[in-house]
């Protein structure tokens, strides 16, 4: 069966690919804001962190502002529309140590699928404050959407089947 | 499938750490400035308390609202009880008004066992008689390893429970709950007071451990379930086994100072607990409320891996 699986699985995207589509995010987040000054990154618990430290680190490189980005993440389990549904598995714990009131939140996630999740998570940001925008960056939109949510600045469109699993590293994206 | 936290030994070691891991989340949300969050919404927790109980109780309360679950409390001194109705009748009428969860203290011990015989609904022990109170245990192991930044366990933390064991539930629960996670414990009691089982976890000598303890755990000498003089005087159980302020002086400023509640200022701790360096007593009951969350969430979250297609990720 792994081994089955191991066949299956099929690169999409590289180590350089995903740092190229950072970067350019980067750039989108810094264009669209006008700088990254209110600029506040959340990278939804647990697979957008490592994603919104990596972009913060790019808009610290290419924005005279960057380096005052601020980069927390938020665990969106508790407000799940599945609780009950399956089992309890949270992540690790919310860390948005700065207020978020009147900032332009920019959700990180690494897999854009449903949307749930990112339903969730609005929920959750809202708890801690009320920005003034937020904006949602994903390093991949697989479709499949369940609720009326689009992101605003997407690494790659990848269209895959329901039954497909699509991982996300920094080594690259691989569907099995 | 209905699930229920009735003891340490049942939940065992992987559903300690699950419920410690939970708490962390939990704590989270409580040092928010709007301590609330939405994941029991619809869920209704019934309290059913036959003894008295400030903390507990409370916690509970506060706990089901903080994940937004609805609380129904019930007063046995108010209620249809005491016109003679059997308990399992009283049990079965508020489960026909849709209850989720039985939180139940009560003075038998094993009445949460029975209770769940009665119910589909999830039972909480939240202490029987003298034989167990797993949360208690589980908010004590909980601030230990905030305490300590001990997430891995407690191999090698020597602890000393001290006081009126034989009565204890606390003792029974937090003893067991202690050496699940790898601690060495030794009880620390009056003859009298010591379960009968006399080996080198047990000693009458409190000043002969007091050296080599990480975390002092003093319980309550409970007046009230005493039939008999177990105890010539207060003031000998004090200078024999009460934190005292020479005690406290001997102990290394490392060393966690623990309660369960509610204290006999004098008799076991006759110390002012704010002075002591070790004091976790107040984040015992601080972090009771973020555990007993993580214990109603893991028993009315989650359901079966089948239940739900998909969806997980996304």
């Amino acid at each position: 069966m792994a081994a089955e699986q191991q066949s299956r699985a099929k690169q999409v995207l590289g180590p350089d690919d995903v740092r190229r589509a950072i970067t350019r995010i980067a750039h989108e987040i810094t264009e669209r804001n006008r700088g990254a000054s209110g600029v506040a990154l959340v990278g939804i618990q647990t697979g957008g962190v490592w994603v919104a430290e990596a972009l913060a680190g790019e808009i610290e490189r290419i924005d005279d502002a960057g380096a005052g980005v601020r980069v927390g993440s938020v665990d969106a389990s508790l407000y799940r529309d599945d609780i009950g549904l399956r089992p309890v598995s949270p992540g690790a714990v919310s860390e948005l140590t700065f207020t978020i009131d009147g900032a332009t939140v920019v959700l990180v996630d690494d897999v854009l699928y449903t949307g749930r999740t990112v339903r969730a998570a609005l929920d959750a940001v809202g708890d801690y404050g009320r920005p003034r925008l937020v904006q949602l960056a994903v390093l991949v939109d697989r479709g499949h959407r369940e609720l009326p949510i689009r992101p605003d600045y997407v690494g790659k469109n990848l269209p895959t089947s329901s039954e497909e699993i699509v991982t996300v590293t920094s080594d690259g994206v691989v569907i099995s | 499938m209905t699930r229920s936290l009735l003891s340490i030994s049942e939940l065992g070691v992987a559903g300690v750490g699950r419920i410690l891991d939970l708490a962390d989340h939990m704590a989270e949300v409580n040092r928010r400035p709007n301590p609330k969050v939405p994941a029991l919404r619809g869920k209704t927790v019934c309290n059913l308390f036959f003894e008295d109980s400030t903390r507990t109780r409370l916690s509970f309360e506060t706990a089901a609202k903080r994940l937004s679950a609805d609380t129904m409390t019930f007063a046995v001194s108010q209620s249809s009880l005491n016109k003679g109705e059997s308990l399992r009748d009283t049990i079965e009428t508020i489960g026909a008004m849709g209850v989720d969860a039985f939180v139940i203290r009560h003075g038998s011990s094993g009445a949460p066992w029975q209770l769940g015989q009665w119910t589909t609904a999830s039972v909480v022990n939240a202490g029987d008689g003298w034989h167990a109170h797993p949360t208690q245990a589980l908010l004590d192991m909980y601030t230990v390893r905030v305490a300590l930044n001990r997430r891995e366990g407690f191999d090698g933390l020597r602890v000393a429970i001290v006081g009126d064991v034989k009565h204890s539930r606390v003792a029974r629960s937090t003893s067991a709950a202690f050496r699940l996670l790898g601690a060495d414990v030794t009880l620390v009691a009056p003859r009298t007071l010591l379960p009968p089982v006399h080996d080198e976890h047990s000693t009458s000598d409190l000043d002969d451990v007091l050296d080599d303890v990480d975390v002092v755990y003093l319980l309550r000498l409970q007046r009230e379930r005493m039939s008999e003089a177990l105890v010539p005087t207060l003031r000998e159980y004090t200078n024999r086994f009460g934190l005292t302020p020479a005690r406290a002086a001997r102990l290394g400023k490392h060393v966690l100072v623990m309660h369960p509640g509610p204290m006999n200022r004098g008799v076991e701790i006759a110390v002012d607990p704010a002075e002591l360096p070790g004091n976790v007593i107040t984040q015992q009951v601080t972090n009771g409320i973020s555990v007993r969350m993580a214990v109603l969430f893991d028993l009315l979250g989650s359901g079966s891996e089948s239940s739900l297609a998909g969806g997980a990720d996304g």
